[in-house]
């Protein structure tokens, strides 16, 4: 029975998701896109906690919807007017994003439908992974432990900032 | 101690005896979604009517007075004329970001607000990651107030929308930057745990002069969060009308309303549960007969008394100093504030390192 409700929540996420990303590109009004965006990764977030994984839910939600949606908002409003809309587009350009989108989702499912994936262990209540353990396993230094591409990741940050700043600084 | 988890257990195992686990957790959701509402509507009215008083007293006038003894139910006779109002849309807006606007805003603020332990027992959402996701959860909010801005077509509003996003933003690090070093002397994010370790002594006291540090940033750093005191200039009235929600009437507009009251309370019961120990009452260590009383006052009564403690300082704030320019406000944060934190977690690390709170 609980294995049956998640799969209702489950499918309600997947449709939500799914609707809008269609939403999402055809749409002609940049903010509404960038908006139906924001709904697409709160979906994603909500899958993750429907997983019980709570802090990827949470990441999700704060780099993508605090961050990312922010940033593309703030952009948008700082650069165009407000009578903007995309133009139509041609035919043959549509019709080659279609033969694209027609192809991944092919692909997708292939991939999907061959994977072979290891069968649930009989636990099927999601379980909260420990903030504690996230923590330990990003710094530590053994087999399986994340120290060398979280420290390159947050170099290549700061080069990004360094950048930034560069580019953008008065002269 | 009253543990309100009793109640709850009690309801599950009455529930459980009449309908199947999956329809009874559906029905507790339910149920714990109109108290949450409940809860919210009635926070927001006294919130509302508190901070008339205040203002009145801290300006040497009455306040409200007339509607019931001491005028205490002018603010519900407010909400039902909101309620009752036309809900106007501007023409040549986006109705659809219009619409959805104030209910961004109000999500952010639910959601922040389901986060918030009132009892022992009475955590809703108590994640492993709680003040993570609290953090995450708040930011929700900013996209409303652009939306709102872009939506209503107007150029008070976008401005508004633009300062206030520029604020928050900004502010978001030093929030979140307090309550990391507030992190490293806790050991945990959980919400509960947090207030379990406080019944040897709050953290503002644990952690002495970082965790005060900590304390004083997040106060100030919430304040402009919740757009209000001193950071109020996203709505400035006297340069732009209402700033974001100014073409919003009706009760598309109290949803504005009610959530920047409703930030405040959870910016100031945040600060209660982390630094002034939530429900945890006043515990000093060795005087035991001491605790043994404090413990007969209930666990609500301790967080919503320090939860209002905190409101009222911020309170006091907003009607004391007058209003900053944009680029004060800017320079606050990425000038003083934020290098007075990052500064701040390195003394609090050392601090735990060494050993040296209590």
């Amino acid at each position: 029975m609980g294995a049956t409700f998640e799969t209702i929540v489950f499918g309600v996420l997947a449709m939500f998701i799914i609707v809008m990303s269609v939403l999402t590109v055809t749409t002609g009004r940049i903010v509404r896109s960038a908006t139906y965006l924001l709904f697409v990764l709160l979906g994603t977030a909500g899958l993750y906690f429907l997983l019980g994984y709570t802090f990827l839910g949470s990441v999700q939600i704060m780099v993508y919807a605090g961050g990312v949606v922010v940033l593309y908002v703030f952009s948008i409003l700082l650069t165009s007017g407000a009578g903007d809309k995309a133009q139509k587009a041609r035919r043959s350009r549509l019709f080659a994003g279609l033969v694209t989108s027609v192809a991944g989702a092919a692909l997708v499912l292939f991939i999907t439908m061959t994977h072979h994936f290891v069968p649930a262990t009989g636990n099927e209540i999601p379980v909260e992974t420990g903030i504690n353990n996230i923590g330990r396993m990003m710094i530590g230094s053994g087999k399986y432990e994340y120290i060398l591409p979280f420290e390159a990741v947050s170099i290549f940050l700061l080069a990004c900032i360094v950048g930034a700043l560069l580019i953008a600084r008065k002269r | 101690m009253f543990d309100f988890s009793i109640i709850t257990n009690w309801l599950h195992q009455s529930l459980l005896s009449v309908m199947p686990e999956v329809w009874a957790v559906v029905l507790e959701c339910v149920i714990v979604g109109v108290c949450i509402i409940l809860m919210y509507a009635t926070l927001a009215i006294i919130l509302i009517y508190g901070e008339r008083k205040i203002c009145a007293f801290f300006q040497c006038r009455l306040g409200p007075n007339r509607v019931g003894k001491w005028g205490c139910i002018q603010v519900v006779a407010d909400v039902f004329k909101m309620l009752t109002k036309e809900i106007i849309t501007p023409n040549q807006v986006d109705k659809f970001l219009y619409k959805l606007a104030p209910y961004m805003v109000i999500l952010a603020s639910f959601l922040t607000f389901a986060c918030l332990p009132f009892n022992k027992g009475a955590e809703i959402l108590d994640f492993n990651v709680g003040i993570f996701f609290l953090l995450a959860v708040s930011g929700i909010g900013v996209i409303g107030i652009l939306l709102a801005g872009w939506g209503s077509n107007n150029k008070f509003s976008l401005i508004g929308a633009m300062r206030s996003g520029a604020q928050i933003i900004s502010y978001e690090l030093s929030v979140g930057l307090s309550m990391l070093t507030m992190v490293v002397l806790m050991g945990t994010m959980q919400f509960s745990q947090i207030v379990e370790e406080q019944a040897d002594g709050w953290f503002l006291f644990k952690g002495h002069i970082p965790a005060l540090i900590a304390f004083i940033i997040y106060l100030i750093a919430g304040n402009a969060e919740c757009n209000r005191g001193p950071f109020d200039l996203p709505e400035a009235e006297s340069e732009l009308t209402a700033g974001y929600h100014t073409e919003y009437s009706g009760m598309n507009f109290g949803f504005f309303y009610l959530a920047e009251y409703l930030n405040l309370f959870i910016v100031s019961s945040v600060a209660a549960t982390v630094f002034l120990g939530g429900w945890m009452p006043l515990h000093i260590v060795g005087l035991d007969g001491f605790n043994a009383v404090m413990d007969y006052i209930p666990g609500f009564i301790w967080f919503f008394g320090k939860a209002f403690f905190v409101v009222f300082l911020l309170m006091w704030i907003k009607w004391t100093f007058p209003r900053l320019r944009i680029d004060q406000i800017l320079t606050l944060e990425w000038k003083y504030l934020l290098p007075i934190s990052l500064v701040n977690l390195v003394l609090m690390v050392l601090i735990v390192v060494t050993g040296f709170h209590f």
